[in-house]
């Protein structure tokens, strides 16, 4: 049985190969970007990506963009 | 040199990110005006459309101090969540504290912002309010222990210029931290006039990106800044009511 999350807003559904936030971010080829992970609304710093991905979990993947 | 917390800077504009033309224009423009100090927002990446490239991925993050917003927020806890966001990208350690209380004038709100300060500097961070031209709430975010006071010349995006400069001279005579003139100013007149009444920096955005050359108008406003800085260094002469002649009156050549 399938994980299915929330990925930004969306229902998404993670392939087996993915356990971890890591994992995710390579899987969305976002693995070298400037991003921040939120899991369940808790911020992760950068060495918690180890994080495992459950079934139903909330991600949202954030960045930067242009402003003033 | 302009000193935020214990991080200095040689350039006195801090240049904002938003709404250029395009990267290759931004690019030329932010190397022009030989900003250190870039401003962003933070945003829910866009992660099911095709991969759009990114301004900041783009720079080499050596040489520029990100200075994160927290547009969108109408709240101090908003506020401090997308602060913790931007900080969680590991790339900066300063916030720009913009909380919105007024969706037509987009003028900031004085008690979240205040609250907000408050909340933030407890968490460590560096703190940067951009605020009304209020002098009390200046000096109430000053006694906070906030590391610089960002006034607004004039409402975000209206290219006003300088409304007030009497309250930002009295902000500006009273602060024990930088004073930087944040949002309004629409032409390198404004951005001098600033500095002449002894602001350290100015932050723009709209006035670069929508300016019909960005890039002739960043070294402009880079040019203005430092022509403002150095005539308020010098000190300007009195203002006078009546004609004072500069050639003398003595020896006038006969008829």
């Amino acid at each position: 049985m399938g994980k299915t999350i929330d990925l930004n807003g969306k229902s998404y559904s993670v392939v087996p190969e993915v356990e971890t936030v890591q994992q995710l971010l390579e899987h969305l080829e976002l693995g070298n970007r400037i991003l921040i992970v939120e899991k369940n609304k808790e911020i992760l710093q950068k060495d918690s990506y180890d994080a495992p991905i459950m079934d139903r979990d909330q991600i949202e993947i954030i960045h930067f963009v242009g402003g003033g | 040199m302009l000193q935020i917390a214990d991080k200095r800077f040689s350039s006195r504009l801090l240049l904002g990110t938003g709404k250029y033309p395009s990267f290759e224009t931004q690019k030329k423009a932010v190397a022009v005006s030989e900003t250190e100090i870039l401003t962003f927002a933070v945003r829910r990446m866009n992660i099911f459309e095709e991969s759009q490239p990114n301004f900041l991925e783009q720079l080499d993050l050596e040489h520029y101090t990100l200075l994160p917003n927290t547009a969108g927020a109408s709240t101090a806890e908003e506020a401090v969540h997308i602060a913790k966001l931007a900080k969680a990208s590991g790339l900066c350690d300063m916030v720009k504290v913009e909380i919105i209380g007024c969706s037509h004038s987009l003028l900031p709100d004085p008690v979240e912002t205040l609250r907000a300060s408050e909340m933030l500097l407890e968490e460590g961070f560096i703190v940067l309010p951009y605020t009304s031209d209020d002098v009390v709430l200046a000096r109430k975010l000053c006694e906070l222990g906030v590391h610089a006071i960002m006034p607004g010349a004039a409402p975000i995006g209206s290219g006003h210029g300088i409304l007030n400069p009497l309250n930002l001279s009295l902000i500006i005579e009273q602060s024990n931290v930088p004073v930087i003139v944040d949002a309004g100013i629409g032409s390198p007149k404004d951005a001098a006039y600033a500095m002449e009444l002894g602001a350290d920096g100015v932050l723009l955005n709209t006035a670069v990106s929508e300016a019909a050359d960005p890039v002739k108008m960043a070294e402009a406003m880079k040019l203005a800044i430092e022509a403002g800085h150095l005539g308020y260094q010098a000190g300007r002469m009195p203002v006078r009511d009546y004609g004072v002649a500069s050639s003398p009156l003595e020896g006038l050549v006969p008829n």
